[in-house]
């Protein structure tokens, strides 16, 4: 088993966090992972991305060129990224911040109004994983949760709630969409 | 202990403090700035000494008089701020003494880039400044064995009083992955017995790099080259993945070495004969492995992230027994797993199909 994840969006939308949670998460279950960040000229409001490969066995490249599943948080990520997913892989998308589609047939597709039925703006990213996971159970809600409380630096317990409430909207959106298909 | 999801740079300074580090001097640099970031505020915890110096070439000067105190100390930064160190690396290496210097090697040449790089192969192998020497050089390729790199960094430097440069490439720096890091080591209650710590009571120590006589210089030089010659005797360390009746022999180190391994294990899968040899030790090379593992091989492919350095190690061991090719990304251009195969698939019909 490997997955290899592009989290991508605007410095700022907790993207960075996001591929580390879940990589605590994976972590946490036993898995081999990896995490890498973009770190080259960033700017604010500028792309950022992160690559996490999850998997059950030693893990060689950590850099991947065709991730298997994108999680893509606004307009220019999703133009510069969803070309490079695999055949067959999977997209979820910040439905709120991307208003173009694509082309591709061979994707499974999840759109999610992350940023609006966020709790808070700043928890798109909570609603996003917990869309992603729903849509993929990689790893269990339940086991991002655990890493939550576990990993969450201790001057931002008092958000951990919200936090796991994101996560539930998240997941409820994708049940819900994954209904109607 | 329990494994934590660590960042490469910070995997390596908690692994030095872990090991004993007393003193460390540095100046920020992408991409290893974070390990100057964890040590600003770790070294201060523990009651030692972390100084962010004016500049590199005063980094270098400060770990040379740190060593001539006889305390564990170390360095980092990352392939321009190496560049800056020469004359210092090459003043401490002929002064017999142990310290640690960690290159995080990033895109040249001249300012280059912040990306993931080996181009520094030459320049860490090699001498790593001026006159006849080499460092040990070590070469992770995660961050488990960039902790454990780390100790054994400053264990080799103590014993041979020598200068070991751990050379990590941007990719292991910036790359965040499970690791478990070793227990806190106590400080050792007494300095080496070259340690200047003041005459008080006894005859006053020297230490130099300084013979006016020929004779007295070359005599000293020997010395050096007896030392090396102990080292690669004893020092050659290196990883076999599939290379028992490998026919194509990769040969990679550090992030290159990983990534090819995913290559090696891609064809592995549909059964054929590759199989991968990734050196730790950059500097002594690990010939002895590699000359044993070439009389079976019909053919070697070195992958590295420069235009061909270790490439040169590999043809003086190789000796043109068997045809060595080459594939090499430059300037912070990362080698995907795809690339390695298509290369490799090359070689399997040229050299062991036909």
């Amino acid at each position: 088993m490997q997955h290899e994840l592009i989290f991508a969006g605007f410095g700022g939308q907790g993207i960075m966090f996001s591929g580390q949670l879940l990589a605590y998460a994976a972590m946490d279950c036993g898995y081999h992972v990896t995490w890498i960040p973009s770190y080259g000229p960033e700017m604010r409001g500028g792309t950022a991305y992160c690559t996490v490969v999850i998997a059950d066995h030693a893990i060689g490249s950590p850099v991947v060129k065709h991730p298997s599943i994108g999680v893509i948080f606004n307009a220019p990520s999703f133009d510069k990224f969803v070309p490079m997913l695999q055949p067959n892989g999977l997209l979820v998308y910040n439905q709120s911040l991307i208003p173009q589609r694509t082309s591709r047939q061979d994707l499974r597709i999840v759109p999610v109004p992350a940023t609006e039925r966020a709790p808070t703006p700043q928890l798109t990213n909570m609603v996003m994983l917990g869309a992603l996971l729903t849509a993929k159970p990689i790893l269990s809600l339940d086991a991002l949760k655990a890493a939550l409380e576990t990993h969450m630096p201790s001057h931002r317990r008092n958000l951990l709630e919200a936090n796991v409430e994101a996560l539930s909207i998240g997941a409820q959106l994708a049940e819900q969409l994954l209904e109607r298909l | 202990m329990s494994r934590e999801l660590l960042k490469g740079n910070v995997a390596i300074a908690e692994a030095a403090l872990r090991a004993g580090m007393y003193a460390y001097f540095g100046y920020p640099i992408t991409p290893q700035t974070e390990l100057l970031e964890h040590l600003a505020r770790r070294m201060p915890e523990l009651g030692r000494v972390f100084l962010q110096a004016e500049s590199e070439i005063a980094a270098i000067n400060m770990v040379y008089g740190a060593a001539c105190a006889g305390v564990r100390t170390m360095t980092s930064s990352s392939s321009p701020g190496i560049s800056l160190m020469q004359e210092g690396l090459s003043y401490i290496a002929a002064s017999d003494l142990p310290c640690v210097v960690v290159d995080v090697m990033r895109g040249g040449p001249g300012l280059g880039n912040i990306l993931p790089s080996q181009g520094d192969y030459f320049q860490v192998t090699r001498s790593a400044g001026h006159g006849d020497y080499h460092p040990i050089v070590l070469a992770p390729a995660s961050v488990q064995e960039a902790v454990d790199l780390t100790v054994l960094a400053f264990d080799l430097a103590d014993q041979y009083r020598h200068l070991v440069i751990l050379a990590a490439d941007g990719l292991i720096g910036q790359m965040m992955e499970p690791a478990e890091l070793p227990p806190m080591r106590d400080l050792p209650t007494e300095r080496p017995d070259y340690a200047l710590t003041g005459a008080k009571g006894r005859p006053p120590r020297r230490i130099a790099s300084f013979y006016l006589q020929a004779e007295a210089e070359e005599a000293y030089n020997q010395k050096i080259q007896a030392r090396l010659a102990r080292i690669r005797q004893s020092e050659q360390r290196s990883v076999e993945y599939f290379t028992d009746d490998a026919q194509i022999l990769v040969v990679g180190y550090g992030s290159a070495g990983r990534i090819a391994l995913s290559a090696v294990q891609q064809l592995r899968e549909q059964g054929l004969p590759v199989g991968l040899f990734r050196p730790i030790t950059l500097y002594p090379f690990p010939e002895a492995r590699l000359r044993a593992l070439t009389a079976q091989a019909a053919a070697i492919l070195v992958v590295e992230m420069n235009a061909g350095q270790m490439l040169e190690d590999v043809r003086l061991v190789v000796a043109e027994r068997v045809p060595v090719h080459f594939y090499g990304r430059m300037g912070g251009a990362v080698p995907m797993p795809e690339e390695i195969v298509n290369a490799l698939r090359q070689i399997l019909q040229t050299e062991v199909l036909s």
